[in-house]
């Protein structure tokens, strides 16, 4: 198939590129734009590890061609804190909770539990794992995840009574 | 005062780049005008190559560069043994290694046949659909037993069997001590094959810059310096030649320490081919095939007892599964030896094994690495001895543990270090009473297990013990330095996957030289920096290369001491080093910053006395005479869903003692973790092989790792029985938490199916495999059991 044109925001960003219609957006994200932050686990989807967000939805990059983004707008890792000193509440939560060891997947943790977090500000711990499920981690035990996704709901909801 | 370091929940030092996308991983790595590797491998697992068909690939534009097993020339050459057996008498090793590409005959599914260089991954797999090989089919190996059946089909022909190794250890007359047994119990056990499946696959980036005449290899290795040392030898470069770097590495866990993979060696040499960066990197099919293995074993085992539980003796008879080659020798199954021994004495006993190959993926060490099956069938013996004897399942445990004041104990066979297996110190005792407490047996066993019993749940409990050869040597080392910033740099050779190496080896230097933590940076894995060392297994790292951490900074502090002594004007014995200064001890205002005396220690004009070093640095190595021995028990409460045979985890305790305790906060995360990977391996993780050696569940749709649905919240205790073999006291804890999981499983779920009579030898399990078990005790007429 002849490449495409595809204009897409990544990170409130713009960008125009031509690209073939077989590329993946995890492949794009990382090797076109650099943004190697996302990351990619098993390539079928099953990992959660390539989680980025389209239009405000978690979605598997793996799973999602380039040109599929066209025209949409992706948030990736990079785009929730600008600099390792100054982390989003979220990446501060997993950072105090020693939610991640190898770090590979925590972006895809991460990605898939901001648009959680919007939803379900209060929830349960049943409701984290079953957030979490479909985000698979190798190294924690997930135990400390549930903690730090805990404790950031906790601070938001704090902040939000606060006015913060 | 410095704020405590040794022993504090310092949060990690590395996880602010990881956690913005930051961090820097192998596939990370770009570089411009890079090209891109595929391999066509073997569909078969056992075969003649015919002919190897090339042209069509390398015609394909966008092909820079297609390489068979011929197109390799004299830099085909079997992969070193990494392992040699060890030097004692009566061993029986068949080293069988494996070329870079598969020539004349292909062993495994997955084993690489063809290397594809091109301008992009994409296009580098296109062209691996167009080569085309001609098979000759030969009948594959598979089944363990069948394997060494006179007239089986051979792996290497060479080797007149399918026997790689056959090793007998005695200690005592087991025979004797059976003959006056009161009783004996024997059983069958299996245990079969699991993946690391760490979220990163592995992948090998290479640069060669032809003017500098200097390679310089990313791999997701945990062991960069033997990688860099192997390169250099095989490339015909000096090591200086050569920097290996392990960047961040997501997840090792045993496998990425099998030197040589064939792509590790291939991927450089390509880089030096065709003067362009090459990369490679594994997509989740491969690791599942072409990733080393771990665990596929048989073992026929008997326990003999006295009346009142005391154990005899043991004899443990098994096949262990190496997969198509052999060059990890014998480090797995001689963990199997010794760990089954555990934390029991155990006067007699008989261990032997055969090492069997098979047309299957490799096996080298997996977390655990041979520990696991050892454990499982001294505590499934030891559960099945209670039940005959009318035992309590912990019961009969304490009656058998080694006392506190046995130790060293000496068990009298060789560890997978060669040396006599020892165990440094210990108290166990004190760990099973916590591991009863928290888990709340009494109170199960008398109210709560009764009363959901009553109410028709199929409810169990479960206590199991083990003992863990950590630490072991050869050697690591480390250097440190103050910078003329005021700052730390302590550098190491070990790699790091997340273990927390950067904040942990940060601790102790900042513990010594009295800075904080973040002004202290930590190097690893980067053969630039540090030039010896082996690498980050057998849960050595906070062990081994803490220890030469601690040396070398106790070596900087020395000098740093010496020349604040001089500027302040006092003795020696009178300088402390506090929040960055060197002062008069207990005089603030008498300082002299550690800054200021790293400039002094490096001037730019001027006499320096002769003998003197420049600079506040020092370079220290350590090397433990023997591994020091960790131990742990662990307790789950689990109920069983009657019509799904689902589990559902009540409760799950784990009580570990790995001596001094660096950072508790990264200690227990190893041990959530590795209970995790435990878990997986006792009731969802399984590779399934068919009768011809086609392995049937390459994905993460078909092979299931537990999600945190499925993995409990875990309560961990911690008891501190140091290690006399190092300064800081300290034994390893990477590994612990995998290892006895599964005969917790079996114990657990045997209780709480006790209605049912089934008796489980065998990991893994699975919901279909317990109905199975289920219902073959209900054909076979079994009646309920005393749980």
């Amino acid at each position: 198939m002849t490449d495409r044109e595809i204009t897409l925001t990544v990170n409130g960003r713009e960008y125009t590129r031509t690209t073939e219609p077989r590329l993946l957006l995890s492949d794009f994200l990382r090797h076109d734009l650099g943004l190697t932050g996302t990351h990619v686990g098993c390539e079928h989807g099953v990992c959660g590890a390539c989680t980025v967000l389209l239009d405000g939805v978690a979605v598997r990059a793996c799973l999602t061609f380039a040109v599929q983004a066209h025209g949409h707008a992706v948030g990736t890792v990079e785009g929730l804190a600008s600099d390792p000193a100054d982390l989003h509440p979220l990446q501060q939560a997993f950072w105090e909770s020693h939610g991640l060891q190898c770090g590979f997947c925590t972006p895809g943790f991460l990605m898939t539990l901001i648009p959680f977090l919007d939803e379900n500000p209060d929830p349960t711990e049943d409701e984290i794992r079953a957030a979490l499920s479909g985000n698979l981690c190798r190294c924690t035990g997930y135990q400390n995840i549930v903690e730090a996704v805990r404790l950031a709901a906790a601070r938001r909801r704090l902040d939000v009574r606060v006015g913060a | 005062m410095n704020p405590p370091m040794f022993g504090a929940r310092h949060k990690r030092n590395e996880d602010p780049r990881l956690l913005t996308g930051q961090a820097q991983f192998v596939d990370d790595v770009r570089l411009p005008d890079a090209l891109h590797v595929a391999f066509k491998r073997s569909d078969y697992a056992h075969a003649r190559l015919l002919n190897v068909e090339v042209a069509a690939a390398r015609a394909m534009p966008g092909v820079v560069a297609v390489y068979t097993a011929a197109d390799l020339g004299e830099f085909w050459q079997p992969s070193p043994l990494l392992v040699p057996p060890p030097p004692t008498q009566h061993i029986v090793f068949n080293g069988r290694t494996a070329g870079q590409l598969a020539r004349d005959k292909v062993r495994f599914v997955g084993e690489p046949v063809v290397m594809i260089v091109a301008t992009s991954r994409y296009v580098a797999e296109d062209a691996a659909e167009l080569v085309e090989i001609d098979y000759a089919p030969l009948p594959a190996v598979v089944d363990l037993e069948a394997a060494l059946d006179p007239g089986a089909p051979l792996v290497h022909e060479d080797v007149g069997s399918n026997m790689a190794a056959h090793v007998i250890q005695r200690k005592g007359d087991y025979t004797a001590a059976q003959a006056e047994a009161a009783v004996t119990i024997r059983r069958r056990f299996l245990y079969d094959r699991g993946t690391a499946a760490p979220m990163e696959g592995r992948g090998v980036v290479a640069q060669w810059d032809a003017l500098a005449r200097h390679l310089t290899v990313w791999d997701s290795t945990q062991a960069p310096i033997p990688i860099r040392n192997g390169l250099a030898r095989m490339l015909g470069l000096s090591e200086r030649q050569v920097r290996v770097v392990a960047p961040f590495v997501g997840g090792g866990f045993g496998p990425k320490i099998m030197m040589f993979y064939p792509e590790e060696t291939l991927v450089p040499w390509a880089a030096m081919q065709l003067n362009r960066p090459v990369k490679w990197i594994e997509d989740r099919l491969e690791n599942f095939v072409a990733m080393t293995h771990e665990r596929g074993q048989v073992h026929d085992s008997e326990i003999a007892l006295t009346a009142d539980g005391l154990i005899l003796g043991v004899k443990d008879v098994f096949l262990h599964d190496t997969g198509a080659y052999d060059p990890y020798g014998l480090t797995v199954p001689l963990n199997t030896q010794c760990t089954l021994l555990g934390p029991y004495v155990i006067p007699h006993y008989y261990t032997e094994f055969k090492a069997v190959f098979t047309n299957k993926t490799i096996v080298t060490p997996y977390r655990g690495a041979g520990r696991q099956h050892g454990v499982f069938v001294i505590e499934r013996l030891l559960d099945l001895a209670a039940r005959e004897l009318g035992l309590d399942v912990a019961e009969i445990r304490r009656r058998n543990l080694i006392p506190p004041d046995a130790f060293p104990y000496n068990n009298g066979i060789i560890f997978q270090d060669f040396t006599t297996l020892t165990y440094d110190s210990g108290n166990y005792a004190p760990v099973l009473d916590k591991t009863l407490a928290m888990i709340g047996w009494d109170r199960f066993e008398q109210e709560e297990g009764p009363r959901l019993r009553a109410g028709g749940q199929k409810v169990g409990i479960g206590l199991v013990m083990y003992v863990e050869g950590t630490g072991i040597g050869p050697y690591e080392g480390a250097r440190i330095q103050i910078e003329p910033s005021g700052k730390v740099t302590v550098v190491t050779g070990v790699g790091t996957q997340g273990q927390g190496h950067y904040t942990v080896f940060a601790q102790i230097a900042a513990e010594v030289l009295g800075v904080a933590l973040a002004d202290v940076f930590v190097s690893t894995g980067d053969t630039g920096q540090f030039n010896w060392g082996t690498g980050t297994f057998a849960s050595r790292g906070a062990v081994v290369a803490g220890s030469a951490v601690h040396e070398a900074a106790l070596l900087v502090r020395a000098k740093a001491i010496k020349l604040a002594a001089e500027a302040l004007e006092t003795d020696e014995a009178n300088v402390e080093l506090v929040g960055g200064y060197a002062q008069v001890r207990g005089v603030a205002t008498a300082r002299v910053s550690l800054a200021e005396l790293a400039g002094r220690a490096n001037p730019l004009r001027g006499a320096v006395r002769p003998g003197t070093e420049p600079g506040l640095e020092a370079t220290a190595y350590f090397g433990p005479p023997m591994g020091a021995t960790a131990m742990g028990a662990h307790a789950m409460i689990v109920a069983v869903d009657p019509e799904t045979y689902n589990l559902k985890i009540h409760k799950y305790v784990a009580v570990h003692d790995c001596g001094r305790v660096i950072n508790p906060l990264l200690v227990e995360g190893q041990v959530q973790g590795g209970i995790a990977q435990g878990i997986g391996n006792a009731f969802y993780e399984q590779l399934i092989y068919d009768e011809s050696g086609q392995l049937l569940n390459a994905s993460f749709m078909d092979y299931l790792l537990p999600t945190a649905g499925d993995v409990p919240h875990i309560d961990i205790g911690h008891e501190e029985t140091p290690s006399p073999l190092n300064p800081l006291g300290v034994k390893g804890a990477g590994e612990a938490g995998a290892i006895p999981v599964g005969p917790l499983f079996a114990q657990a779920l045997e209780y709480a199916l006790a209605d049912t009579g089934i008796e489980i030898c065998e990991i893994p399990l699975s919901p279909s495999r317990l109905w199975e078990l289920v219902e073959a005790a209900r054909a076979a007429g079994v009646g309920p059991a005393n749980p």
